[in-house]
């Protein structure tokens, strides 16, 4: 089947291609705002439709078969998980979003040295079809496996970092091997004994020892790094793509893996950022390697102050300014929905209720803001850390849920810390500050909070979807 | 087209990302990297070259994976966001 629009001057292809990429650019300008936000992202997936329809009509399609099998297969995989996927469980799905393209990157970038090696093919490829080549398996093929570990610990599945002696030698020496084989496959020297084609084995050796760096790499980070890692891959899985624009000469692809790129790396060092962390510190770092061990509960004995789901619907009477301060707590005791809830009726009752979400709290950027989205919560309620931080003084309540480290007043005051530094809530300049919590067990950070021993503070302990749930019962039953 | 020229596309591009994303608000983040997401699947179309017009039988199954793998990428990663901005609402939606 020879293309249709074959018949075309060359120029209506890269044409088409530049339409597709001016729409991605606008559907990003268009993310800028919640209200304008879904039409963004119509308008990015109409840039996809462009580019991928004119791809589809101007090439000559051999097999179309293949292709249509292939377009259906991956439209179905992703419609039904997109479409059944609990919102809880959206760092996971994007994780593996993440993984997906970049994987498919480095098989295109495969298909293209075995086609361009092929029977028919010349002998000895272009330096900048191999160099891209190698830099799409590099960077694919770590992004692919190293985003299937990053789903299967937002899973649950391998929940603990793993640490174990000599680990970073380990990631370096794969490395290493990965760079051997790009070097391998650029020079077109031989290092394989497995067949005359050299050039093919080595692209697959690199893929190989990229993978296996991927799993290395995100194999030792916890849970709460996970906004920088699913930050980073995203970043991978553009470049990746950029890299194989390179491989293959195509300026849609070069654009748009760029822009992710840019995307991916800004959110990564924001994420940075919001922990006063280096990446190179969450990535081959970690709290547990400078930390003593020292007795956690030792602060709080005779120091806490507890309280009940009453006291606190009494303190809710008389406030006038609330502040929601949620964490990855909330997440994982389904809370959304029952904070959502109190928040509704505060409002109704002339409390004026406002989200603060610091910017790492959850497994992915923004999390906090998508569960409350899905309760309901107008965007508007959604305040970010600068924002919040001087209201905090006429707030007559805060609650805190499910949220620890974000709201350590240690970041500010101990230079020892492991979070000194890291931008938090400063909750405490609050009348009453009301901490929910299963206990006093410490966050990820691995160190006491000293906020749970201040004058102002109160605990109430318990699941989250239950103390809230019982905060709304109670509210309501003073306000009948 | 030569590097060189692919290598002003890039240049350009990265500077472009990096003036919109900038301004891209915190609360937005999520539906921002599974957008963008959806956008690395452009890798597609690589992939539609070489599954359509692979010379050799493994050319064409790595494109057919390649194309799987992409074609999930973008519907999924497109839904995803779909679905998380619609909950998205203001005060007076």
């Amino acid at each position: 089947m020879p293309g249709i629009a074959a018949g075309l001057p060359p120029a209506a292809l890269s044409l088409a291609y530049l339409a597709a990429a001016v729409l991605f650019i606008h559907g990003l300008r268009q993310l800028t705002h919640p209200r304008t936000a879904r039409r963004g992202n119509i308008f990015s997936a109409a840039g996809m439709v462009v580019a991928v329809g004119v791809t589809v009509l101007w090439f000559e399609i051999i097999s179309p078969i293949v292709l249509f099998a292939g377009l259906l297969v991956g439209a179905a995989i992703g419609s039904w998980l997109a479409v059944t996927v609990d919102t809880t469980d959206m760092p996971q799905l994007v994780g593996l979003f993440n993984g997906f393209g970049g994987g498919a990157s480095a098989l295109v970038a495969g298909a293209e040295l075995v086609d361009l090696f092929g029977p028919s093919g010349p002998t000895v490829a272009p330096v900048e079809t191999t160099t891209a080549a190698a830099a799409t398996g590099l960077i694919g093929g770590v992004t692919f496996w190293g985003s299937l570990v990053a789903a299967g610990k937002l899973q649950g599945y391998v929940e603990d970092p793993i640490h174990y002696p000599g680990e970073n030698t380990l990631k370096a020496a794969f490395f290493g091997l990965a760079v051997l084989a790009g070097v391998a496959l650029v020079t077109q020297i031989e290092i394989s004994v497995l067949s005359a084609a050299t050039w093919v084995p080595s692209y697959w050796v690199l893929v190989a020892a990229a993978s296996i760096l991927g799993i290395l790499l995100v194999v030792p980070i916890g849970g709460a790094d996970m906004p920088v890692v699913i930050a980073l891959l995203n970043a991978c899985s553009g470049l990746a793509a950029a890299a194989t624009g390179f491989a293959l000469d195509n300026s849609v692809l070069i654009v748009a893996g760029t822009l992710v790129g840019a995307s991916g790396l800004i959110l990564t060092f924001i994420m940075c950022e919001s922990m006063n962390r280096t990446l190179t510190n969450v990535l081959f770092g970690g709290y547990s390697a400078d930390e003593p061990s020292g007795d956690v509960a030792d602060i709080y004995t005779g120091n806490v102050m507890s309280t009940s789901p009453e006291e606190v619907a009494m303190l809710l009477d008389v406030a006038r300014r609330v502040v929601i301060v949620p964490g990855y707590g909330m997440a994982v005791g389904k809370a959304q929905h029952a904070v959502a809830e109190l928040a509704a009726l505060l409002e109704a009752n002339d409390v004026e209720v406002i989200f603060g979400v610091h910017p790492v709290a959850g497994r992915m950027p923004g999390h906090m803001n998508v569960l409350l989205a899905e309760a309901n919560v107008p965007y508007e309620q959604m305040a970010e850390l600068e924002a919040v931080n001087p209201m905090f003084s006429q707030t007559d309540v805060v609650i805190v849920t499910g949220a620890n480290d974000v709201v350590n007043p240690s970041a500010l005051s101990e230079t020892s810390s492991p979070i000194a530094g890291m931008p938090v809530l400063h909750v405490w300049d609050a009348q009453t500050v009301i901490v929910n919590k299963r206990s006093l067990s410490p966050g990820y950070a691995g160190i006491p909070n000293p906020l749970f021993t201040y004058d102002n503070t109160y605990m109430l302990f318990g699941d989250a979807r239950e103390a809230m749930q019982a905060l709304v019962t109670e509210y309501k039953d003073t306000h009948r | 087209m030569g590097v060189v020229e692919n290598l002003t596309l890039f240049v350009l591009a990265a500077f472009v990302g990096y003036e919109v994303i900038t301004k891209i608000p915190a609360t937005l983040h999520t539906p921002l990297i599974s957008g963008t997401n959806a956008i690395s699947g452009i890798t597609l179309i690589g992939s539609v070259v070489v599954a359509g017009a692979g010379q050799s039988t493994l050319a064409t199954v790595l494109g057919f994976l390649a194309v799987v793998m992409a074609t999930t990428n973008v519907v999924g990663g497109y839904l995803v966001s779909h679905r998380m901005l619609r909950r998205f609402r203001g005060r007076e939606d």
